[in-house]
Formats: C-alpha cells, sequence, structure tokens
C-alpha cells in the first residue's frame, strides 16, 4: 500500500515536469512531407527526401531559426493515399509547411485540400499547368520548374539540329501531357505519333515495334523513374539506340535510370534545370555531401529537394518564422533565392524563371556513368501559362 | 513494313500471353481441382521474381537466379498450402479470399521488410541483351524470343503431364468431379499437395522471366493477378487448355489494343479525341473481351463441369 502512494506520487511528480520542460523550448516547426517512396517512383520520391535533409544538416537542422520536425508520409504514388495522409499531417499533426510530392495526378487531388487549410505548399517536384495558369494559387510555390520546361527544352533542342520528324511519348496523366505539349510547342517539325501509356505500364514492345514501322528521324520520351528504366533498356535490346536518336527529359536520363541501364545509356542528350558540375558553392557542397552521406551521385531530384528546404529557409527568416505573414513570406522567396542552380527567381504564379541545360550522358575516365553538362538551350526561361494567372 | 509490323506485334501479344499462360494455369488448376480461391497466387509470382533477383545478383548468373526462385518459391508454395490452405478447404470461399488475402498482406510487408520498398534491379542475360535479325530487315530481342521459347516448352511439358501421366489423370479426375475421385481412391492430399507447388512453381518461373523486363517490386503480384483471373473467366475454370487459349488471347488484344486502336482513332476523329479516347479504350479492351465471352459462353471458352 505505501508502495503504491510512494510510486503515484512519483508519477505525479514526473507528469507535473513534462509540459513544463516543453513549454521551455522554442516553438518546433513541422513539415509534412507527403512523396512516393514504395514502388515504381521510390527512387524519386527517396531522392528528393535525402535531398531535404541533406539542407536540412546543413543549416543545423533549423529552418529559418527554428528547430525543426519532419514528418513523413508514403502516398505510394496512389492520389487516395495522398489524401488521407495530407488530411492526417493537417488536422491532426497541424503541420506548418508541406512539400515532396513527386507526381502530377497526386499534388492536383490534395491541392483544395492544402490550399483550403491555408499552410503554404513548396513543390520540390511536380508542377502542373493547371498551377501555373487560372488555378494559380496565393499558398503554392514550385522550386524546380513548371512541367513543360524540360520538355520545352528538349523540343527546341530537336528543332535546332533539324529533326523532320519525331515519334513523341509519354505517360497518360497531367505531366506527360504537358510533357508533350511542351515539346510540341518548340519543335516544329513534323510529329509521326503522339502516343500516351498507361501511368506505371512497363512493358513497352508494343511501342517500341511502333517505333520501329514509323521510322521517325528522332525519338523523345518522356518516363520518370521505373518507367523509364524498362523503356530504355527495352529500346537498347530491340537495337534502336544506333538507330533513331532518343531525346530525353533530365527526369529519364539522371543518376537513377542511369544506376539501372548502365552503358547502353551513353551519349544520350537530355536537358536540364540543374546538372552536377554547375560552379557555385551551394551545388558543390550538395553534390559532395550528398555523393559522401548516400554513397550515390544524386540525381537533379535530389537538387530539388534540396532546394526546397533552401527556400524555406530564406522565406521564413524574412518573416521571423511567422507564417502567417503569407504575404511576406511568399514575396520573400518569389524575389529569389541562393540554391543548387545559383540564385532563382520566380514568376508571380511561384514558377522559377531559370536556364535550362543540355546534358549528355558519358563515360568517365574511371569508368562511371555520368551526366555531362554540355550547353545552354534557354536563358531565364518562364513558363507558357503565367499570364493567366491573376495573382498580384 | 506493315506486314513486319504486324510479326513483330504478334510475338510481342504471344510472349505476354505466355508469361500470362504460365501464372493463369497454376491459379486455374488451384481452383478448378481444390476448389480453392488463391489471392496469393500473386504472391507466389513476387517471391519467385525476388529469389530470382537475390541469387542472380549474388551470382552474376540469370539462371542460377531463376533456378533458385523456382525452387524457393515451390518449397514456400508446400509450406503455404500445408499451414493455411489446408484449413480452408471445407470452407467457403469468402473465408478462403480473407485468408489468402491475408496472405498478400503477409508477403507484400515481408518482403518490404527483406528486400526494402525500392525496386530490386534483374537484369537480362548479357549474352541476350542485344537483339537478333529474325527476317531480313526485322530484328527483335533475344530475350524476348528466350522468354517465348521457354514459354511454349513449359506449355507442352505441362499439356505432357496433365493428358499422359497419372498425376494428370488425377488432377483431370479431381476437377471434373472431386467427390467421385476421392471415392475412386485418388490420394486427394497428396494431389492437393503437389499442385500447389506446381502452380507456385510456374508462376515463380514467370516472375523470374518477366523480371527484367517488367520490374521486381512489392505490389507486382497483385497487378497481373487480376489479368490471370481474366484469363481463367475466359477459358473457363480448372481448364489448362482454356487457360492456354484464354491467356493468348488477352495478350494479342491486349498488345494490338495498345498498337493499333489509338492510330485507328486517329483516322476516324479529331486528333485531340483520339490521344483521349484510344489509350483508355486500349486499357479496358480485354475487360470487353471477358464480358463478350462471358454473354455468349458463360461457363467459360473451355468448361470443365458439365
Amino acid at each position: 500500500m505505501k508502495r503504491t502512494a510512494l510510486c503515484a506520487l512519483l508519477l505525479g511528480v514526473v507528469l507535473s515536469l513534462v509540459p513544463w520542460q516543453a513549454r521551455s523550448q522554442a516553438r518546433t516547426l513541422r513539415i509534412g512531407f507527403v512523396s512516393t517512396l514504395s514502388g515504381g517512383g521510390a527512387a524519386l520520391g527517396v531522392d528528393v527526401l535525402d535531398g531535404f535533409n541533406l539542407a536540412l544538416r546543413h543549416l543545423g537542422n533549423r529552418l529559418g531559426g527554428l528547430p525543426v520536425e519532419v514528418l513523413t508520409a508514403d502516398d505510394q504514388q496512389n492520389p487516395e493515399v495522398a489524401r488521407s495522409a495530407v488530411e492526417r499531417l493537417i488536422r491532426r499533426d497541424r503541420a506548418d509547411l508541406l512539400t515532396g510530392i513527386i507526381f502530377s495526378n497526386v499534388l492536383l487531388a490534395v491541392g483544395d485540400l492544402v490550399f483550403g487549410s491555408g499552410i503554404f505548399y513548396i513543390s520540390p517536384n511536380a508542377g502542373p499547368s493547371e498551377y501555373a495558369g487560372e488555378q494559380c494559387n496565393l499558398h503554392f510555390i514550385n522550386v524546380a520548374w513548371q512541367n513543360d520546361n524540360l520538355h520545352e527544352a528538349m523540343g527546341h533542342y530537336a528543332q535546332l539540329k533539324r529533326y523532320e520528324t519525331a515519334f513523341i511519348l509519354a505517360p497518360n496523366y497531367p505531366a506527360g501531357r504537358d510533357a508533350l505539349t511542351g515539346f510540341k510547342r518548340f519543335y516544329k517539325g513534323q510529329v509521326v505519333s503522339e502516343v500516351y501509356t498507361r501511368l506505371g505500364q512497363l512493358d513497352y514492345s508494343a511501342e517500341i515495334a511502333q517505333i520501329r514501322a514509323a521510322r521517325p528521324r528522332a525519338v523523345y520520351a518522356f518516363y520518370p523513374g521505373a518507367m523509364g528504366v524498362n523503356f530504355i533498356k527495352q529500346y537498347a535490346e530491340a537495337g534502336l539506340m544506333q538507330q533513331v536518336p532518343l531525346l530525353l527529359p533530365g527526369f529519364s536520363a539522371d543518376a537513377d535510370v542511369i544506376r539501372a541501364v548502365g552503358k547502353a545509356m551513353v551519349g544520350v542528350y537530355n536537358s536540364s534545370h540543374w546538372a552536377l558540375e554547375l560552379f557555385n558553392p551551394i551545388n558543390r557542397r550538395f553534390v559532395e555531401d550528398f555523393r559522401r552521406t548516400y554513397n550515390r551521385i544524386p540525381a537533379l531530384y535530389a537538387s530539388q529537394g534540396y532546394d526546397a528546404a533552401l527556400a524555406m529557409d530564406h522565406g521564413l527568416r524574412a518573416v521571423g518564422g511567422d507564417l502567417s505573414r503569407k504575404a511576406e513570406f511568399r514575396n520573400a522567396i518569389l524575389s529569389g533565392f541562393d540554391s543548387t542552380r545559383g540564385r532563382v527567381r520566380f514568376n508571380r504564379n511561384g514558377y522559377p524563371i531559370q536556364n535550362y541545360y543540355l546534358r549528355q550522358v558519358v563515360e568517365s575516365a574511371n569508368g562511371e556513368v555520368v551526366n555531362r553538362l554540355v550547353g545552354t538551350i534557354f536563358r531565364n526561361h518562364g513558363d507558357a501559362y503565367v499570364s493567366r494567372c491573376r495573382l498580384r | 513494313m506493315a506486314g513486319g509490323l504486324l510479326l513483330e506485334q504478334l510475338l510481342n501479344g504471344l510472349q505476354f500471353g505466355l508469361m500470362l499462360f504460365l501464372l493463369s494455369a497454376g491459379l486455374t488448376l488451384v481452383l478448378g481441382v481444390m476448389d480453392v480461391v488463391n489471392l496469393a497466387h500473386g504472391s507466389l509470382y513476387m517471391l519467385g521474381a525476388y529469389v530470382a533477383a537475390t541469387v542472380a545478383g549474388a551470382t552474376g548468373s540469370f539462371w542460377a537466379g531463376v533456378a533458385a526462385g523456382v525452387v524457393a518459391t515451390a518449397a514456400v508454395g508446400l509450406g503455404v498450402e500445408a499451414t493455411v490452405l489446408r484449413r480452408v478447404y471445407a470452407r467457403d470461399h469468402l473465408t478462403q479470399v480473407l485468408a489468402t488475402f491475408a496472405l498478400i498482406l503477409v508477403f507484400n510487408e515481408g518482403a518490404r521488410m527483406v528486400w526494402g520498398p525500392q525496386a530490386l534491379l534483374l537484369s537480362v542475360p548479357p549474352e541476350l541483351s542485344r537483339p537478333v535479325a529474325i527476317l531480313p530487315n526485322l530484328t527483335y530481342s533475344a530475350y524476348r524470343l528466350v522468354v517465348l521459347g521457354v514459354g511454349v516448352g513449359l506449355a507442352a511439358l505441362l499439356f505432357l503431364v496433365i493428358h499422359r501421366t497419372r498425376l494428370g489423370m488425377w488432377v483431370r479426375a479431381g476437377a471434373s468431379n472431386r467427390a467421385m475421385a476421392r471415392a475412386l481412391g485418388v490420394p486427394i492430399r497428396r494431389v492437393f499437395a503437389l499442385v500447389f507447388a506446381l502452380s507456385a512453381a510456374l508462376s515463380a518461373v514467370a516472375g523470374a522471366l518477366l523480371g527484367p523486363i517488367l520490374a521486381v517490386q512489392v505490389g507486382m503480384g497483385e497487378e497481373i493477378l487480376i489479368l490471370a483471373f481474366v484469363v481463367i473467366v475466359i477459358g473457363g475454370i480448372g481448364s489448362v487448355k482454356g487457360s492456354l487459349v484464354g491467356a493468348l488471347l488477352v495478350g494479342v488484344v491486349d498488345t494490338a489494343g495498345r498498337a493499333f486502336l489509338p492510330s485507328l482513332f486517329a483516322q476516324l476523329m479529331s486528333p485531340e479525341a483520339a490521344s483521349n479516347l484510344g489509350p483508355a479504350l486500349a486499357s479496358v479492351l480485354i475487360y470487353l473481351l471477358m464480358a463478350v465471352v462471358l454473354f455468349v459462353r458463360p461457363q467459360g471458352l473451355f468448361p470443365v463441369r458439365a
């Protein structure tokens, strides 16, 4: 009996201590990180998350001076799963900022939920045309690109190379349609066939047979993640690599795809807003520490995750960690911050104005297959939808 | 060149169809002979692919990986039969669905724990990774030709076993009338275990061979299981011949739909409408096929039970 009373007393003392300790600490910033961390798109989500975490480590685990807690959730590339994860992060976990989504169809499914709750969504990847034009939103900033951009760059390159005919392919989802729209905006040759395949399709034998029969001068294919790995492997196995040049956006030709496909990709040209060798101190530190920490070469997605954290830090500093000062937070980021691509500025719709580069997959002297920066395709390039955005 | 395109698409369709056959033959036998709805069939397919990828990665030999995948999956199949399925043979289908669905969750989470959430890499053996000329002017992936050959060989072997051996006779007897087969002294328990191990081994072959063409990842089984069910419904439950015909039909129709529907639509309507409708219709084509078959022959193409 005595012992029970003692236990109760001790418990009471401990319990009374806990809230007191919590109150004495500084406010913690909660970041909801919803991303594709399993399945065919997992390489993208893991890259963004690793990049984001690396930036946090470089910033001393603080954003704008506030200690940070990252709450991750796997959306399994499924809009339904993402909706319930976002709902949980907003209502139960009271997240202060959201980020992480890879696929545009997933983002478009949760957009109304996020914007309706008044939380900022800092996109490290998905940049659908919808949110660049009429549906642009105060709470949405994409630190990477608008979906069309990398494809516009490759369309421009195909035009410069004067390929008379092109066979173009993409998965059938919002970013796939944005991709081919972007390519066609700058490519003025003849598009002999425009093919949309099921999102997540992995066997491309039927499409590759069509390409062989159509005999185009060039093929342009937007396939991120496992789709890209399979398409490119099968394109090479069918013997087409030597017959028809394959043009790719950086999404289908970066470290994650190269790791899986290997030397069959050497020689392929692709477009990107970022490159391993971009010459600035932030990028050098990012690339070196990323390789050391995760023991692999970062893909463009990792740089985007890193930049998302830098953008948040920049915005939060401007408002002293007070996210209720929404316009100031947004304007601080839009007017520019220093990223892995150097200083990057934004349009009023929250999408960047930046350079786009041409890269080529090469085998380096030590046998490593990597992307090499070849040249600049666009300088200070924005997106095609900003004129329809009525913000500001 | 149009002839070449047709031939290439036909090969693609047959190759896909034969792999579907390896998967659905086991499924239809388990359902026809043992009267068990085995939703976990796709998990065995996944297990075969994972083991193959792991062993191939460790030994450097693709074919050692395939062999290991088949043996390991057959062994796991035997274990699952003895521990889980044997307890639900006498129960109704709903109980079996619940039990085997639970197995899916166990296998998926297990694979995530052992191999991690990211897809494994299973590469085509280097000697098969180049194209071969099958006709002047037409090259085709050597690996896919081998897959085609293995599929044909296994289908022939399966038919020999079913139609020319005592085990096959028992299996056919069990499929057409289970009670009578038992009354005539067929060792049902042993047949069930063997059939289940065989179906697990066949699905592992499909998983290992499709691994380099598709991707070795969690959830790969469920995606293809739906197609396997479409195949056995079209072919007639319990009929191996039916599942062969059904699988080839589904493989060819699916490939043809993806290959030719969009361009057909492009000639009939505006490019905008065609690019919307073509891919959408191509992806539901096999379900349309199933609906038509069910309308004309509700028991499937080759019904087993009179």
